[in-house]
């Protein structure tokens, strides 16, 4: 398969950015998933990366967070390359990162507020090593989740009595927990009715702006990507081929990017399905 | 040709893929012990496995042992009675009971019970994505998740084995007097008489070693489980089946080890 030429729009990010990552590869047995990414996320900055399914958005995640190691590439946090860091040093960047998983990933032994406190008292364990009593932990999620919308009382329920969209703020509560200063949403409105996935969106944009975060979003939905980024690239087979500012993603200029957008059955993405 | 060949092959890649297997299970029980050593530990993980373990697996147990130890008196009464040895059957409950059907019966019973369940529960954690936010959240898995249910696997099968042998030479003793005309202090006598420390010590390290086996292979395929629902199912079927095979095989082995002259 021959390599989508890479456009990017004026004002790409200049100084060293607070993410930058240089060609990532990895594959799954012959199953090429990411095939050379370049991107650099600057700091203070919203990113929002869109792509069909299959196109590498969450293994691209996952690589950064640990979760899956990549074959080949740099990550690099601050300047510093992730991959080639000690272990201990790994740790300490990654612990910068809050994470939103798709499924809130709400840990279904405990009760709400335990989900919280366990982010509070796992993060701050790390930072200074004065861990919060449970009771102390208790009393703080009860404030975060006062912060992502959500009554205190709620902290006493289990994660199954949760809707969808509860459970969603309920993972963004133990996501800021830390305080990070780099946070992660994987599909957040993905499974949501149009207006609570403003209402997510709305919670995302204000606490990526109230801790000062650098943000990087993966989602297919249009609206939600608009409302969060302030930049946008887009993965096709595991390569990036457009990167912008988010309020030129309906108007990106290249075909591929116009037809993902536009939802489009007719143009290049589908043609190269094809062959 | 390939007729000759590909049976061969084939019995080649099942070996490779068991020796395989069977090194990743040790690196993973390395790794989890290794957490042992290396604070944090989850004490609070730690106590819920032991009470999930322990104490709500005691009534199958206790069951299982109290029949088990009956059974053995009846069908010893039947078989020796052709012999006129029916005075050695409160030797041969205890013996059978505190050496074998104690640890083997409580492990086969906790593997089917624990075992399948710490399998769901990780496994269902894995394809929740729970297992990642763990270490997104700074919570090293095998730390959390492992190390707490091995350690409590350990300890609490041999609790339980000692109330299965207690509870098994009691369901002797109960068919011996209430069925078989035995009288109570002859059979007590010839249970003392019989038992020797080293045979409930031995049956207590076959539990603890059992309980091992079951939590690792729980944890194990619940911690690599792919796919879903259908993922979680195999897994659970995988620990259990697993389990009791190699407990039964470590059954073997120790036995061979303590017991062979």
């Amino acid at each position: 398969m021959s390599t989508p030429p890479v456009s990017t729009s004026p004002g790409a990010p200049l100084g060293t950015p607070k993410i930058r990552i240089r060609g990532l590869h990895k594959a799954f047995g012959s199953k090429i998933v990411l095939d050379g990414v370049d991107l650099d996320v600057e700091a203070g900055t919203s990113m929002v990366i869109i792509g069909g399914s299959g196109s590498g958005k969450s293994v691209l995640l996952r690589c950064i967070l640990g979760l899956i190691e990549p074959d080949a590439g740099t990550i690099e946090i601050d300047g510093e390359n992730l991959l080639t860091a000690s272990r201990s040093r790994q740790d300490a960047l990654r612990r910068q990162i809050g994470m939103l998983f798709q499924n809130a990933a709400l840990f279904d032994s405990m009760s709400v507020g335990e989900n919280v406190a366990f982010g509070i008292r796992a993060k701050h364990s790390d930072r200074n090593g004065a861990t919060p009593s449970r009771a102390q932990a208790l009393q703080m999620a009860g404030d975060l989740l006062k912060q992502v919308g959500l009554d205190p009382s709620v902290g006493d329920l289990s994660p199954s009595e949760l809707s969808g969209g509860m459970q969603k703020r309920v993972g963004l509560a133990r996501a800021i927990a830390g305080n990070p200063n780099i946070m992660f949403f994987d599909e957040p409105t993905t499974g949501l009715d149009p207006i609570m996935g403003a209402v997510i969106d709305g919670l995302i944009v204000d606490c990526v702006q109230k801790l000062g975060s650098t943000a990087i979003a993966i989602t297919h939905d249009m609206a939600s990507a608009q409302r969060i980024g302030n930049r946008a690239a887009m993965l096709y087979r595991g390569q990036l081929i457009w990167q912008g500012d988010a309020s030129e993603l309906m108007n990106s200029g290249n075909a591929m990017v116009d037809q993902f957008t536009h939802g489009r059955r007719e143009g290049p993405i589908t043609m190269e399905l094809r062959k | 040709m390939n007729a000759v060949l590909d049976p061969i092959a084939a019995l080649g890649r099942a070996a490779l893929g068991l020796i395989k297997q069977a090194g990743a299970l040790a690196l993973f029980a390395l790794e989890a012990l290794s957490h042992l050593v290396r604070p944090p530990f989850y004490w609070r993980i730690f106590f819920s496995s032991l009470i999930e373990t322990g104490f709500f697996s005691l009534p199958v147990v206790a069951l299982t042992a109290l029949f088990s130890g009956a059974v053995i008196a009846l069908q010893s009464y039947v078989g020796f009675g052709q012999y006129h040895v029916q005075s050695a059957i409160a030797g041969i409950v205890v013996l059978a009971v505190t050496r074998e059907l104690g640890p083997v019966l409580a492990g086969l019973m906790v593997a089917g019970r624990v075992g399948a369940a710490m399998s769901a529960q990780i496994g269902t954690m894995r394809v929740t994505d729970q297992i990642d936010a763990l270490t997104t959240l700074s919570t090293d898995p095998m730390k959390y998740l492992v190390t707490p249910r091995l350690l409590a696997g350990t300890l609490a099968l041999p609790c339980l084995v000692l109330v299965a042998d207690i509870l098994g030479v009691m369901g002797g003793f109960t068919v011996s007097v209430a069925k078989l005309g035995f009288s109570p202090s002859t059979y007590i006598t010839a249970t003392l008489d019989s038992l020797k420390t080293m045979d409930v010590v031995v049956g207590l390290v076959k539990a603890a070693v059992f309980g091992f086996l079951i939590a690792l292979l729980g944890c194990y395929n619940g911690y690599n489980s792919r796919g879903g629902a259908e993922g979680v199912g195999s897994a659970t079927t995988a620990a259990v089946v697993g389990a009791s095979i190699l407990l039964l095989l470590f059954d073997y082995l120790l036995t061979d080890l303590f017991f062979s002259q």
